[in-house]
C-alpha cells in the first residue's frame, strides 16, 4: 500500500496542468441542442445592456481530454477507497456502495424539491423512517432535516435555544463550551448572538465541575458539548453537569461529532441532553465529499419541539399519508432552501437499515474496540495526552520527538511515505504537538497493526534518522506546499500568464 | 450487514492486547444509569437485496419524476451530462475529506482552485470560496460579510429575492443586531431600484433573474447602493452568465448563486452548491474555505487551503462564519460542468433557456385567461397568471402528466392565481404545445 500516490497515472506528470491549461480554441466536449423553437433571438430577449459583451474564461476541452484530466486529478489524492484515513473527529469510515445506488434511483435523484407530497410519498416515508430510527437513536422527540452540516446544526439548535428562552421572557447572554471543543461550537455560538465562554478541562481531559460551577449563572443559556469529547474521553460526569446546567435554567446541547461511538450504548436523551445535532457524514457513513456535503439533521425534546424550523414532516393517521406542516407559528424559520441534504439522508438510511439495531451498537463497540487496541500499540512511541481507556478516538503527543529536533507534523509527513493518511495534527489545542488518532470500526486488525507499525517507526526514526522525517513526504506528487507564501502572495483563481 | 472486519479471532486477540474481559468493559467510563439497556427501536437488519428492494420500493412511490417537469422555483430540471457524473462520482473524490494533507488532496485542492477561477470568470470577480451549502445560505453569509465590512446592521432585499432565501436570512440573522427590510416590487415584478433609499443599509440586496424569472436592473440597484456607501449583493442563475452580463460588471461587490444546476442532480433540493464570490479587497471577510497557489519544497506548483485564519477551527468566536464542513463534491461537479460547457456550451444552454422560456411564455398566453403576469425580459422562468386558483391546477396538471409551479399563493396571497412556469434545455417544443393542450383541457373542464 505505500507509494500509492506515486505509482497512480496523475502523480506522473511533473507539473500537472490546470484544466485552462489543457485549453485550445475551438474544441468542445458540449452537445446541446438547438433552441429550435419559434422565437425571437437572444438579441431581442435580453436588453443590450444586460447581456455579456466577452465570453467568460472557460476552457475549450474535448470530453476525452476532461475526463483524463479530472480522472488524473482524482488519483492526486487520498480517499477511503484507497486506504486507511485515521483523522481524528473526522471519523472516515468506509461507505458502503448500496448507498450510492440508493441515492442515485430516478425516485430520489429526480425529484423536484416543491412536487406536491401526494407525489412524493416514498420520498416523504423515507425521511419518516430515518426520523423515527434517529430519534431512537438519541432519545429526543423530533427531528429536523434542514442542517446542511454540523455546523448549520448547531445554529439551528442555538437559535432554538434563544427562542426557548424568549418565550419565557428570559433573555441570556453566554453559551458554555469546554476549552476542547470544535471550534464550530464558539463560531456557531457567536453566529446566534451570544458570548461563547470556555470552561477549561480537568487533569482526566474533562470538564473540570468546579470551573463549570464558578461559571454557571441565571445569564447562562446552555452548554455545548460534544460526549465523548474531543480528547476521546467520556464525559463520566455528564448526570451531574446536566444537573447543574438545567438548575440555572440552561439547556444542555449536544454536538454529535463524536455520536458514531456511543450509538446503542448510550442516548443523548438519557444523559440529560436537550438538543442533539448528528454529523450523518460520520456516524451513518455517507462519504465526505472532499468536505462535504455532509448532513447535520437536529433533534429535540419534547418541550422544544414546537421551535423546529418549519416545515415539518407529519404523518396524516385519517388521509394515510404524509405531509409537510407549514402551520408552525413558533417556528425559528427556515435554514435551508428546501429539505435539507436529501440525497445524504437517502444515503444514511440505506446504511442504517442495513446495520439494524444490533448492527449499530457492534459499530460503536469495534469502533472503541480498534481506537483502544491502536492507542496501547503505539503508547510507548506517542503517549496519549490522557491516561487510560478511550472511546473511539484517542489524543496521543508527539511531545518526544521534539527532543530530536522533529515536530509532529514530521512524523505526520512520514507517514504519508510509509502509505497511511495521518491522524489529526495540532488539534485538540488543549494538547502540546496532538496527535488526534481515529481508525474507525471498518479497519481491519492487519491495517491496525500496519498503521501501529509505521507510528512506532517514524518514532524509532526520528531518534535515528530525524532528517527522514523532516524531509517527509519524498513519494507525493509535491512536497510540504508553503502555505505561509500562500497567504502572503495571494493566489486564489488562475489567470493567464 | 454491517460492514465491519473483526473475525472472532481477531476480537479476542484484540481484548488480550488490552487485558479486557469483554467489549462492555471498554464502557467502563459510561455511567451505569444513563447506559441504554434495550434495543433500539429501528428496523431490523436488512441484506443487500432486501435493502435495494426496500429502496426501489420507496422511489418508486415518488411519483413527481415520472411527470414532464416545468417546475421551478429555486430548482431545475437541467441535464447532468454523463461525463460529469461520472467524473464527480469518483470515489477518490467522493470518500475523501477536507484537504488538511496537501500532499495527499492535491485532486480535490486543484479542482477546488479551478472550481474558483470558473466561479470568478461567470460573476466578474476575484476571489470565490470553495462553496457554501446552498444559495440561501450563500446570500445569509453575504449579508453577514456586509455587516462587518460596513459596520452597519440593515440589510436591504429586494422583493423578487426567492422568499425561502428570505426566510433563511432572517433566520441567519435573527440572533444578531441586523435589521432586514424588504425593498417591494413594482406592477412588473422588479424593484425600481432608481426609488429606493439605502441610507444606513449595509448592503442591498438584487436578485436577477429574480424568483418571478424577471431579470432586474442590476447596475442601477449597485448604483442606488454606491450612493449610500453600502455593498451591493447580487444573486445569479449560473445558467444565464453565457449571455447575461457578469454581476460584479454591473457593479455587485459580492455575487452569489445557487450552483446546483451545474451538474448536480435536483434530488429533491440538497445537496445543492452555494457559490460565493467577492472583491479581493474583501478576502479577508469571505466565509468558508479557499484554496491557494503556491510552490513546494521543490519549487513545484502546489494548492493549499489559505487565510485559514478567517475560520472556525482557528478564530474560533471571532471567525468570518461557522462553516467547516462544505458542498466541495457538488463544486467539483460544477467546475467539470462548466468546463464540459465552455463559453461556447454555456452561451448555447443561456440561449436555449431564453428562447424556449419565450416561447412557452408566448404558447401560454395563447390560452384564454391565460397570461404572463409580469411584463418584460425573463431568463428560463416566468409567472403565469390562470382564470383559477394556481394551487388546485398544479394538482390536476400532475393527474395529466405534468410537474408545473410552485402556486405562487403560498407566499403571494394576492398572487394565488398565477404559478411559475420553468424550461430549462430539456423542455422541447412538443413538450410546451402539450402543456399548453393539457392547461387548455382542465381550464374547459374547470
Amino acid at each position: 500500500m505505500s507509494r500509492a500516490l506515486e505509482a497512480s497515472a496523475g502523480t506522473r506528470e511533473p507539473d500537472f496542468p490546470l484544466i485552462f491549461e489543457r485549453s485550445r480554441r475551438g474544441r468542445r466536449a458540449w452537445s446541446l441542442p438547438e433552441a429550435g423553437v419559434d422565437a425571437p433571438p437572444v438579441e431581442e430577449l435580453v436588453p443590450d445592456h444586460l447581456r455579456r459583451r466577452t465570453p467568460p474564461g472557460l476552457p475549450e476541452v474535448s470530453e476525452r481530454d476532461l475526463v483524463m484530466h479530472y480522472t488524473r486529478l482524482s488519483q492526486r489524492n487520498w480517499a477511503i477507497d484507497v486506504g486507511a484515513y485515521p483523522l481524528g473527529s473526522c471519523t472516515m469510515k468506509y461507505n458502503p456502495k448500496v448507498a450510492e445506488d440508493a441515492a442515485a434511483l430516478p425516485g430520489f435523484a429526480r425529484l423536484h424539491p416543491m412536487t406536491p407530497d401526494d407525489l412524493t410519498q416514498g420520498a416523504l416515508e423515507l425521511l419518516g423512517n430515518l426520523e423515527r430510527a434517529l430519534c431512537a437513536a438519541t432519545g429526543m422527540a423530533r427531528l429536523t432535516f434542514q442542517p446542511a452540516a454540523g455546523a448549520q446544526g448547531e445554529l439551528t439548535g442555538l437559535l432554538i435555544m434563544r427562542a426557548y428562552h424568549a418565550a419565557r421572557g428570559d433573555v441570556r447572554k453566554r453559551v458554555i463550551i469546554p476549552d476542547s471543543a470544535h471550534g464550530t461550537n464558539p463560531a456557531s455560538v457567536s453566529l446566534a448572538g451570544w458570548t461563547a465562554q470556555e470552561v477549561r478541562s480537568d487533569e482526566r481531559g474533562l470538564v473540570d465541575l468546579d470551573a463549570l460551577r464558578d461559571v454557571l449563572d441565571e445569564d447562562v443559556a446552555g452548554l455545548m458539548l460534544t460526549n465523548p469529547n474531543t480528547l476521546g474521553r467520556f464525559e463520566r460526569d455528564i448526570i451531574e453537569i446536566a444537573r447543574m446546567i438545567h438548575e440555572v435554567g440552561g439547556l444542555l446541547y449536544y454536538d454529535g461529532a463524536n455520536f458514531n461511538s456511543i450509538v446503542g450504548v448510550v442516548r443523548p436523551g438519557d444523559m440529560g441532553f436537550d438538543i442533539v445535532h448528528m454529523n450523518l457524514h460520520k456516524t451513518f457513513a455517507t462519504p465526505h465529499g472532499g468536505g462535504g456535503p455532509g448532513s447535520g439533521p437536529l433533534a429535540v425534546s419534547e418541550r422544544l419541539e414546537r421551535f423546529l424550523p418549519a416545515p415539518v414532516l407529519t404523518w396524516d393517521a385519517g388521509a394515510e399519508r404524509w405531509h409537510w406542516d407549514h402551520d408552525r407559528p413558533d417556528a425559528i424559520g427556515r435554514i435551508h432552501s428546501f429539505h435539507g441534504n436529501f440525497g445524504i439522508n437517502v444515503r444514511a438510511y440505506a446504511y442504517l437499515r442495513s446495520l439494524g439495531p444490533e448492527g449499530l451498537r457492534r459499530v460503536a463497540e469495534r469502533a472503541v474496540l480498534n481506537a483502544n487496541y491502536l492507542r496501547v500499540l503505539v503508547e510507548d512511541a506517542f503517549p496519549t495526552a490522557y491516561p487510560g481507556t478511550c472511546m473511539h478516538e484517542f489524543v496521543a503527543t508527539g511531545k518526544p520527538l521534539k527532543k530530536h529536533g522533529v515536530k509532529t507534523m514530521d512524523a505526520a509527513k512520514r507517514l504519508i511515505d510509509l502509505g497511511f493518511h495521518p491522524p489529526t495534527v495540532y488539534f485538540p489545542l488543549v494538547v502540546e504537538e496532538a496527535l488526534m488518532v481515529e481508525p474507525t470500526e471498518t479497519e481491519s486488525k492487519e491495517t491496525i497493526d500496519a498503521l501501529a507499525a509505521a507510528l512506532v517507526q517514524t518514532a524509532r526514526e526520528a531518534e535515528e534518522s530525524p532528517d527522514v522525517l523532516r524531509e517527509a513526504p519524498v513519494t507525493t506528487p509535491v512536497r510540504r506546499p508553503d502555505e505561509a507564501r500562500a497567504a502572503r502572495d495571494l493566489r486564489v483563481r488562475w489567470t493567464p500568464a | 450487514m454491517d460492514f465491519l472486519p473483526h473475525t472472532a479471532d481477531d476480537e479476542r486477540e484484540m481484548l488480550a492486547t488490552l487485558g479486557a474481559g469483554a467489549l462492555d468493559d471498554l464502557f467502563e467510563p459510561v455511567p451505569a444509569e444513563v447506559r441504554f439497556a434495550g434495543s433500539l427501536d429501528v428496523p431490523p437488519a436488512l441484506s443487500e437485496p432486501e435493502l435495494a428492494d426496500h429502496l426501489a420500493r420507496l422511489a418508486a412511490v415518488s411519483d413527481g419524476p415520472g411527470l414532464t417537469c416545468f417546475a421551478g422555483g429555486g430548482a431545475y430540471d437541467h441535464h447532468v451530462p454523463s461525463a460529469v457524473r461520472a467524473l464527480a462520482g469518483r470515489s477518490e473524490f467522493a470518500t475523501s475529506y477536507t484537504p488538511y494533507q496537501p500532499e495527499l488532496s492535491q485532486g480535490v485542492l486543484q479542482a477546488v482552485y479551478e472550481f474558483q477561477t470558473l466561479v470568478c470568470e461567470l460573476f466578474g470577480l476575484e476571489v470565490a470560496n470553495a462553496s457554501l451549502y446552498d444559495g440561501a445560505h450563500a446570500l445569509a453569509e453575504a449579508i453577514n460579510l456586509s455587516v462587518r465590512a460596513t459596520g452597519r446592521t440593515r440589510a436591504l432585499v429586494g422583493e423578487g429575492v426567492h422568499p425561502h432565501w428570505l426566510e433563511v436570512v432572517r433566520t441567519y440573522t435573527s440572533g444578531l443586531d441586523i435589521r432586514i427590510d424588504v425593498a417591494p416590487a413594482g406592477p412588473a415584478g422588479t424593484v425600481d431600484w432608481a426609488a429606493v433609499d439605502a441610507t444606513d443599509a449595509a448592503c442591498v440586496v438584487v436578485q436577477s433573474p429574480n424568483f418571478f424569472g424577471r431579470l432586474e436592473e442590476v447596475s442601477a440597484a449597485a448604483k442606488c447602493a454606491a450612493a449610500a456607501g453600502a455593498l451591493t449583493i447580487a444573486a445569479a442563475d449560473p445558467t444565464a452568465l453565457g449571455i447575461l452580463a457578469p454581476p460584479g460588471e454591473l457593479g455587485a461587490d459580492v455575487v452569489v448563486a445557487e450552483g446546483a444546476a451545474l451538474g448536480n442532480a435536483i434530488s429533491y433540493g440538497g445537496p445543492y452548491v452555494g457559490l460565493f464570490a467577492t472583491r479581493l479587497d474583501l478576502v479577508r471577510q469571505v466565509p468558508g474555505r479557499i484554496a491557494g497557489e503556491t510552490l513546494d519544497a521543490d519549487g513545484r506548483r502546489a494548492y493549499v487551503l489559505t487565510l485559514q485564519a478567517r475560520e472556525q477551527h482557528i478564530r474560533r468566536a471571532r471567525a468570518t462564519s461557522n462553516v467547516c464542513t462544505n458542498q466541495t463534491l457538488m463544486a467539483i461537479a460544477a467546475a467539470v460542468h462548466l468546463s464540459w460547457l465552455g463559453p461556447e456550451g454555456l452561451a448555447r444552454l443561456g440561449e436555449i433557456c431564453v428562447r424556449r422560456a419565450a416561447y412557452a411564455a408566448g404558447r401560454l398566453s395563447e390560452i384564454p385567461g391565460c397570461r404572463v403576469r409580469f411584463e418584460g425580459p425573463h431568463f428560463k422562468e416566468f409567472a403565469l397568471q390562470t382564470p383559477v386558483a394556481a394551487a388546485d391546477l398544479v394538482p390536476r396538471l400532475a393527474g395529466r402528466g405534468f410537474l408545473a409551479g410552485p402556486d405562487l399563493g403560498r407566499w403571494y396571497p394576492e398572487l394565488g392565481d398565477s404559478l411559475l412556469i420553468a424550461v430549462t434545455e430539456r423542455r422541447t417544443a412538443e413538450d410546451i404545445d402539450s402543456l399548453a393542450e393539457a392547461i387548455e383541457k382542465e381550464l374547459a373542464e374547470a
